[in-house]
C-alpha cells in the first residue's frame, strides 16, 4: 500500500488513533498493535495531586508519533500554551489542534484554530488541527502552515459516521494537503467510506474505546481502512447516473 | 506557593525537589511557573519562592 | 507559486503512451464520475475517447444544464484601436503588416458605445492592439469612464498589465479581463512571436493570475487553437482555469476556444482543430470544470454555433465587427480576423429562444 506522508514523515498505517475513554489503560497497548496504527493521540491535563495517576506514556510503544491535542482550549492562546506544555514534556513537535468554545456540541472554532495554526507553524510544530469543514476556513490553514486539515464527520464521540460528507468531499477536492477524517466516525464502513472518497486518513477514537472489544475492533479499523485506501487506488467504476438520451447532441457532426 | 491550584508551603525549594516530594517522575511532566514553562533540564536550579503560581501537567488519555 | 510550476510539471508527460494506453471504460468512468481528476480530463481529450462523444455530449449538457440553467449571456466586442508593436505570425495586427490602423476618439468611442447599447446589449468587451504608446492605460481608463454611462458590465482584452494596474481599471469600472495565453507550448510561443512585448511568456502566463490577485471579478483564459497540437493545449488551458478556480475561488473564471481563423498576412504553421476536435475540447473541459464558463466566438459559422449551445457554452458574443469603430463609424480599419458569424443581436436572440434557450443582456449591476 502507498505511504501517507505528513510533516515530512512517511507512514505505513493510514489510521490515527486516539487513547481516550478507554475502560482500562493496559488494554491500550494491544489496541495499538492490533490498529498498526503509528500515531497517537493523547491530551494534557493537570496533574491531581491527590490520587497517583497512571502515565499514559507507559503504554504507548515508543516507535509511534505521539500527537497531544489541545482539548481544554478555548481560544487560541491556550491552544498555543497547551501545544508549548506538550513539546517541553518531550512529546515530540506534533501537535493536534483543538480549540473548543461550544460545550453543547463540541463543535472546533475554526477562526481561533488558524490562528493557533498559524503561531504554532512558525514556532516549528506539526500542526494538525481538527476544524469544521469549510472550505475557506480549509484555506486559511493551508495559508497558516498546517500539515494536514482534520474535518469532522460528525460532532465528536457521536458515532454517526460522515454526517458531513459533502462538505469533506469538497476539501478533498480543493485543498492541497492531507484531508484526515476526525470525530464522528462510530464504524468500520464509514472509516472505509472517508478513504473511499479520498480522504487521506482517518483518526479513530471513542468507536474503538468503547467497543465491547477495542482490541478487535481495532484491527477491524485496520482492515477498513486499508480496504478503503485501496478502493480509491483501484478507481472504483461509477455508477451510471444518467442514462443516454435518445436525441442525439453530436448528431451535427457527421452531416 | 500555589500549585496546581492549591496553597501549599514548602519554603524555598528547587522544581525538582517540588516534584519528588509530590512523588512525580520528572520527565513525564511539564511545569510552568507563574505561565512560563521551565525546560526540564533547569528543573533542578530552578528555585520556586512562596506566591509562586505553579501548574504541572500531564498527559492522559485523549483523542 | 504560478501556474508555470504546474505547466513544467506536466508539459513533459508522455502525451502519445498515456493516450496508447486509455481505455474505453477509463473513459466511462470519467464521464459518469463527480470530480474528475488531471488524468481523467486527459484520457477525455485522447483519441480513444472519440468514439464516446455522444456520451460525453449528453453528460456535459445535463452537468451545463444543473450548473447555468437555460441562459446564454450576450456580449459584443468593441476594438478601440488595432496599433499594435508586437510582431506575432498568425495575426492581422501584426506591427509589420501594411493595414490601416486606426485609433477611437473618446468622441467616437462614445458613438460607438451609444449604436451597440442601442440593441441592448449590456456587457461589452473592449479590445485594443497591443501598444502602450497608442493605447495607454490612460487612454483604457478614459474609455471606461464613458463606457460606463452605456453598459453595466465592462471587460477589457487588452496587453497584459501589472497587479496595480488591474487594480486601477477595477476602480475605474472593469469586472472582467480576456487575457489568451495564444499557446501554452514555451518553444513555439517563442517562435510565433518575433518581437514585441508579447514575447515575454511569463508576464503574460501570470497576467490571469495577477488579475485574480487584483480581485477581478471575472478571468477568462483561452488559447488560439491551431498553434500547437489541439489534445495538449486543451489539456493545458483546463489545468489553467483548474488552478486559477482553486487558488482563486472568489473569482468567476471561465473559458474561450477561439480558432485560428484567415487574417491579413501569411502564416502557415497551423495545427488542423476541425469540428469534431473542438467539440471534444469542449465536452472535455465542462466534464472536468463544470462550473467554469465557456465562450464560442463569432470566429465559428452559424450553424456550427447554433449546435454547440447545449454542450456546454454560456457566452456568445452577437452583433460582431473586429473592426476598430465597426459598429458606428464610416471610416473602419481593417479587421483583426474575419468573422463567420455576421447575425446580429436580435437574430442571436431569435435563434437561442427558438432552440429554449434565454438570452441573457445583463445578468448583474454595480451598486
Amino acid at each position: 500500500m502507498d505511504k501517507l506522508s505528513i510533516g515530512g514523515k512517511l507512514l505505513d498505517s493510514r489510521l490515527l488513533i486516539g487513547t481516550g475513554k478507554f475502560p482500562n489503560k493496559s488494554i491500550i497497548p494491544r489496541v495499538i498493535e492490533s490498529s498498526e496504527s503509528k500515531v497517537i493521540t493523547m491530551a494534557l491535563r493537570r496533574v491531581d495531586l491527590n490520587s497517583q495517576e497512571e502515565n499514559i506514556l507507559d503504554y504507548i510503544p515508543k516507535d509511534c508519533i505521539l500527537l497531544p491535542n489541545t482539548s481544554g482550549a478555548r481560544n487560541a492562546k491556550e491552544a498555543v500554551r497547551i501545544a508549548r506544555l506538550a513539546k517541553a514534556m518531550g512529546c515530540g513537535n506534533w501537535i493536534k489542534i483543538e480549540v473548543i468554545s461550544d460545550n453543547k456540541y463540541l463543535l472546533p472554532d475554526n477562526y481561533e484554530t488558524a490562528k493557533a495554526t498559524e503561531v504554532l507553524a512558525k514556532e516549528g510544530f506539526i500542526v494538525l488541527p481538527y476544524m469544521s469543514p469549510d472550505l475557506m476556513a480549509a484555506k486559511s490553514l493551508v495559508d497558516a502552515g498546517a500539515a494536514a486539515v482534520m474535518p469532522l464527520g460528525a460532532p465528536i464521540g457521536t458515532n454517526r459516521g460522515l454526517q458531513t460528507k459533502e462538505l469533506i468531499r469538497i476539501l478533498i477536492d480543493e485543498i492541497n494537503l492531507p484531508i484526515i477524517v476526525d470525530a464522528g466516525i462510530g464504524k468500520p464502513s464509514q472509516a472505509a467510506e472517508a478513504m473511499e472518497m479520498g480522504a487521506k486518513a482517518v483518526l479513530v477514537n471513542t468507536a474503538i474505546a468503547t467497543a465491547g472489544n477495542p482490541v478487535e475492533m481495532a484491527r477491524a479499523f485496520s482492515l477498513s481502512v486499508k480496504a478503503g485506501r485501496m478502493a480509491y487506488l483501484a478507481k472504483a467504476g461509477a455508477q451510471r447516473q444518467y442514462a443516454e438520451a435518445s436525441s442525439p447532441l453530436t448528431g451535427f457532426l457527421n452531416d | 506557593m500555589i500549585v496546581n491550584g492549591k496553597e501549599m508551603d514548602f519554603g524555598k525549594i528547587t522544581i525538582l525537589k517540588l516534584l519528588e516530594n509530590l512523588n512525580l517522575g520528572v520527565n513525564k511532566v511539564a511545569v510552568e511557573v507563574n505561565l512560563e514553562i521551565v525546560p526540564n533540564e533547569n528543573y533542578s536550579e530552578y528555585v520556586l519562592s512562596p506566591g509562586d503560581k505553579i501548574e504541572i501537567i500531564r498527559l492522559v488519555g485523549g483523542g | 507559486m504560478s501556474f508555470y510550476n504546474e505547466y513544467l510539471e506536466f508539459k513533459n508527460i508522455d502525451f502519445s503512451t498515456f493516450f496508447s494506453k486509455v481505455k474505453k471504460s477509463d473513459i466511462l468512468r470519467a464521464i459518469d464520475k463527480d470530480g474528475l481528476d488531471k488524468y481523467d480530463f486527459l484520457a477525455l481529450l485522447s483519441p480513444s475517447a472519440e468514439g464516446l462523444l455522444e456520451t460525453m455530449a449528453q453528460r456535459a449538457h445535463s452537468l451545463t444544464t444543473r450548473h447555468f440553467g437555460k441562459a446564454i449571456l450576450l456580449y459584443t466586442p468593441m476594438y478601440l484601436s488595432n496599433h499594435c508593436v508586437n510582431k506575432c505570425s498568425y495575426c492581422g495586427f501584426n506591427t509589420s503588416n501594411d493595414i490601416y490602423r486606426k485609433k477611437l476618439s473618446l468622441k467616437e468611442i462614445e458613438e460607438e458605445a451609444k449604436t451597440i447599447s442601442s440593441s441592448g446589449l449590456r456587457h461589452i468587451l473592449i479590445l485594443t492592439g497591443e501598444s502602450k504608446k497608442a493605447s495607454p492605460i490612460s487612454y483604457i481608463l478614459d474609455a471606461i469612464k464613458i463606457l460606463k454611462k452605456y453598459f453595466d458590465s465592462i471587460s477589457i482584452e487588452i496587453y497584459p498589465l501589472t497587479e496595480e494596474e488591474y487594480r486601477e481599471v477595477i476602480t475605474a469600472g472593469v469586472d472582467s479581463v480576456t487575457i489568451y495565453q495564444e499557446v501554452y507550448y514555451e518553444d513555439i510561443y517563442d517562435r510565433i512571436h518575433i518581437s514585441g512585448p508579447k514575447k515575454n511568456y511569463r508576464f503574460r502566463l501570470d497576467a490571469p493570475e495577477r488579475a485574480c490577485s487584483a480581485k477581478m471579478r471575472g478571468v477568462n483564459i483561452g488559447s488560439l487553437l491551431g498553434l500547437w497540437d489541439w489534445r495538449k493545449e486543451a489539456f493545458f488551458i483546463g489545468l489553467h482555469a483548474e488552478y486559477l478556480q482553486s487558488k482563486y475561488p472568489d473569482v468567476e473564471i471561465s473559458i474561450s476556444l477561439p480558432r485560428l481563423r484567415p487574417h491579413t498576412g501569411s502564416f502557415d504553421e497551423i495545427y488542423p482543430v476541425d469540428n469534431k476536435a473542438l467539440v471534444q475540447i469542449m465536452l472535455a473541459l465542462r466534464l472536468f470544470l463544470p462550473r467554469a464558463g465557456i465562450t464560442i466566438s463569432t470566429r465559428e459559422e452559424e450553424s456550427f454555433r447554433d449546435n454547440l449551445i447545449p454542450l456546454g457554452v454560456t457566452k456568445m458574443s452577437a452583433g460582431v465587427s473586429t473592426e476598430v469603430g465597426g459598429h458606428s463609424s464610416k471610416t473602419k480599419s481593417d479587421n483583426q480576423f474575419e468573422i463567420s458569424d455576421k447575425r446580429s443581436v436580435e437574430d442571436i436572440k431569435k435563434m437561442l429562444l427558438s432552440k429554449g434557450y434565454q438570452p441573457v443582456l445583463k445578468d448583474w449591476m454595480h451598486i
